[in-house]
């Protein structure tokens, strides 16, 4: 993601300082008529899908009780689960490594590629890289990342960032794109077919897989019984990165881990379904430690704290974690449908990142996001692990007004609790109020209240109050 | 290093103090059995590998071997490779076959489909399942080359995923064999969400459902 425009610069803090409030991004956003085209379609389209395979499913609320119950009991034991997923990786002949941040597990990635002379890798798309900022951490080192998902590719040639977790691209259009590989990886007569397009992508690609010495994954889930390593995937270039080069360094958030190897069974049905609206996603890779003969002979695992304990100590805000980035609450959620993701100016966009972003960064980084919501409760209705989105969204708001209020709202505030506290007190200030406004009201409205109330008329017209109140009217009529 | 492993699980701990609280364990409410009747299954498994535009045929296992020749023919694939342990009966006249012994990765990339079979099959979500085994090969044979034939049995197909779990569970727990699943071609929707099947992995998928019965 060298060369970002816009976006945040993710890594330890950096993004924090990067980010803009979220009700600026998202002005500028929905001024972008093409965008909102874009951004309507496709969230519609999953949308459909999505319910049409959900609705197939007869224990659908079943395995949704069992998937958040199985993330609250990874969580609980988080301690003992990481320490058997060390123990089983270890014992299948892989590498274990433990990073507090992302720092540090930017410099494992590199001393790895530094001891096996490696100067290009191949990657596969993974959340967990663009949040430590992977790609600009090794190109610093010398050491330049591939990025092999289409999508990712897209944006890697574009020098742009992620609107979206799943489908990251979806702010481009076809012929955006074919101009984009016209630049940089295909001839001038590339056409603007989707199909013309992949294939593009493959011919780059291919070459690359076959001769890569290394390549740097992420991961959907980690098995703490088996050491087993979960894949989730679409196009086979997770394949190809886990399977063809002889080094692999696979990047897990600590909260990624499920106790027993069964427990897939009940995530392999929620995630295909939520995420991409299929039965099943086209390959899902399983491996545990080094295979004699088969796939890479070399295995590390870093595993990431990176803000997931600060969340974890949370008890509330703490259900983020379940999240297994299926992104079905992107799609849902009116305000995403209309902004976008830029706007949320963080790596996880929508709904989840509005909770997981101020979390995993602190809520001094990211104070608007938790108010980037109306709290109509569709993500919570999605989530395939039941996450109360709405609930952690209003417990992050206490913390943002918390951490955040100015002394003179915080007097104001006051005053106002003073005025509504006695009748007398509130009929005295109305009747102030209706006398003070006469100066802004035109033609039975307010359109521009002055400078410390402006904000709240820049976009909407104000009700002025009524020429009598309520009481007056009620005395009048007995 | 050492450090670091301390310094996240004291932070775990720290974060989990007031633990305790732990639920029961996770509750299985869930499927776990389908129900079924073979044929039904069977029917069901055809139907979900199709909706992925994968090819499925169903054969009996005396015409196996011609079907398998068949199917290469009418893709036009001439050099197929197969693992080293799949079952003589299988073999195909008038394809070429090479054994991975194992092959180089150019090599693999030269060949124009492989021929493999599978662990297990899951017909609610038509998904074929391959565990490294003799029949079935290291991970690279199914990836590498464009066009795909597998083979599956009848009697190898479950219908629910949980189903599929328990035996997969026992293969990695024994043997920690690598598992891929295969629920059609590779694809992508990442431009305006339009599928396109085929990206890096085999473009083209056929599943031969053998009824063993015929044996």
């Amino acid at each position: 993601m060298s060369g970002a425009r816009g976006g945040p610069q993710p890594g330890d803090g950096a993004m924090n300082a990067a980010m803009r409030p979220f009700p600026a991004a998202a002005g500028e956003a929905l001024r972008d008529t093409r965008l909102r085209a874009n951004l309507a379609g496709a969230t519609h389209t999953i949308r459909e899908k999505r319910n049409r395979v959900v609705a197939e499913v007869p224990d659908w609320p079943q395995l949704r009780e069992a998937g958040r119950a199985i993330k609250v009991e990874v969580l609980a034991h988080l301690d003992t689960y990481l320490e058997a997923f060390e123990q089983a990786v270890t014992d299948a002949g892989g590498h274990v490594h433990w990073a507090p941040d992302a720092a540090a597990a930017n410099q494992v990635v590199l001393d790895v590629a530094r001891a096996h002379q490696v100067s290009e890798i191949v990657k596969v798309k993974s959340l967990t890289t663009d949040e430590i900022g992977l790609n600009d951490a090794l190109a610093a080192g010398g050491v330049h990342a591939i990025e092999t998902d289409l999508a990712e590719l897209i944006l890697q040639l574009d020098g742009d960032w992620s609107s979206h977790i799943l489908v990251p691209a979806i702010h481009l259009n076809r012929t955006e794109i074919r101009d984009l590989f016209r630049a940089t990886i295909a001839d001038p007569s590339l056409g603007d077919d989707p199909r013309e397009l992949a294939e593009a992508s493959r011919r780059y690609l291919r070459e690359r897989f076959l001769t890569a010495r290394m390549a740097v994954s992420g991961a959907n889930f980690g098995v703490a019984d088996s050491g087993t390593v979960c894949v989730v995937e679409s196009e086979g270039n997770g394949r190809m990165c886990t399977t063809l080069p002889p080094v692999l360094v696979t990047i897990l958030g600590i909260e990624k881990l499920v106790p027993t190897f069964g427990d897939l069974e009940v995530f392999l049905q929620l995630l295909p379904r939520s995420s991409t609206g299929e039965r099943m996603n086209p390959y899902t890779s399983l491996w545990t430690g080094v295979t004699p003969g088969d796939g890479p002979q070399e295995f590390h695992v870093v595993l990431l704290d990176g803000g997931r304990t600060r969340v974890l100590a949370d008890q509330v805000g703490r259900q983020a974690l379940h999240c297994i980035r299926c992104s079905a609450c992107l799609n849902v959620c009116p305000v995403y449908s209309r902004t976008g993701g830029h706007a949320y100016g963080s790596i996880y966009p929508g709904p989840i990142g509005a909770i997981l972003t101020p979390q995993l960064y602190g809520i001094e980084a990211a104070p608007t996001l938790p108010f980037a919501s109306s709290l109509c409760g569709a993500c919570y209705e999605v989530c395939p692990v039941m996450i109360d989105i709405p609930s952690v969204l209003l417990h992050l708001r206490e913390k943002a007004v918390a951490a955040g209020a100015k002394p003179g709202e915080r007097l104001a505030m006051k005053a106002v609790s003073w005025i509504f506290g006695g009748r007398r007190r509130f009929a005295a200030a109305a009747r102030l109020g209706r006398l003070g406004q006469r100066p802004l009201v035109r033609r039975g409205r307010i359109v521009r209240l002055p400078a410390p109330l402006a904000a709240w008329t820049r976009t909407r017209d104000l009700r002025p109050l009524s020429s009598e109140s309520f009481r007056d009217w009620w005395e009048r009529r007995r | 290093m050492n450090g670091s492993r301390e310094l996240i699980l004291g932070r775990v701990r720290d974060a989990l103090g007031d633990a305790g609280e732990a639920e029961a364990l996770p509750p299985r409410a869930y499927r776990r059995q389908g129900t079924l009747e073979p044929a039904a299954r069977i029917e069901l498994l055809c139907e979900r590998i199709g909706d992925y535009q994968a090819q499925v045929r169903r054969v009996g296992a005396a015409e196996l071997a011609v079907a398998i020749g068949e199917a290469f023919a009418a893709e036009g694939a001439a050099r197929v490779c197969v693992p080293g342990g799949i079952p003589p009966q299988w073999r195909p006249e008038g394809v070429e076959l090479v054994v991975d012994a194992p092959l180089t990765l150019e090599e693999l990339d030269g060949v124009d489909g492989v021929l493999t079979g599978c662990t297990l099959a899951i017909a609610e979500t038509g998904t074929i399942v391959l565990s490294a085994g003799p029949a079935e090969g290291r991970r690279a044979l199914t990836l590498v080359p464009d066009l795909h034939v597998c083979v599956v049995g009848e009697d190898q197909v479950v219908e629910t995923v949980p189903e599929a779990m328990a035996p997969l569970a026992k293969l990695v727990r024994a043997e920690r064999r690598p598992i891929t699943f295969i629920s059609g071609p590779s694809a992508t929707s990442d431009i305006e969400l339009s599928r396109v099947e085929g990206v890096h992995g085999p473009r083209r998928l056929i599943v031969l459902i053998v009824n063993k019965e015929l044996q």
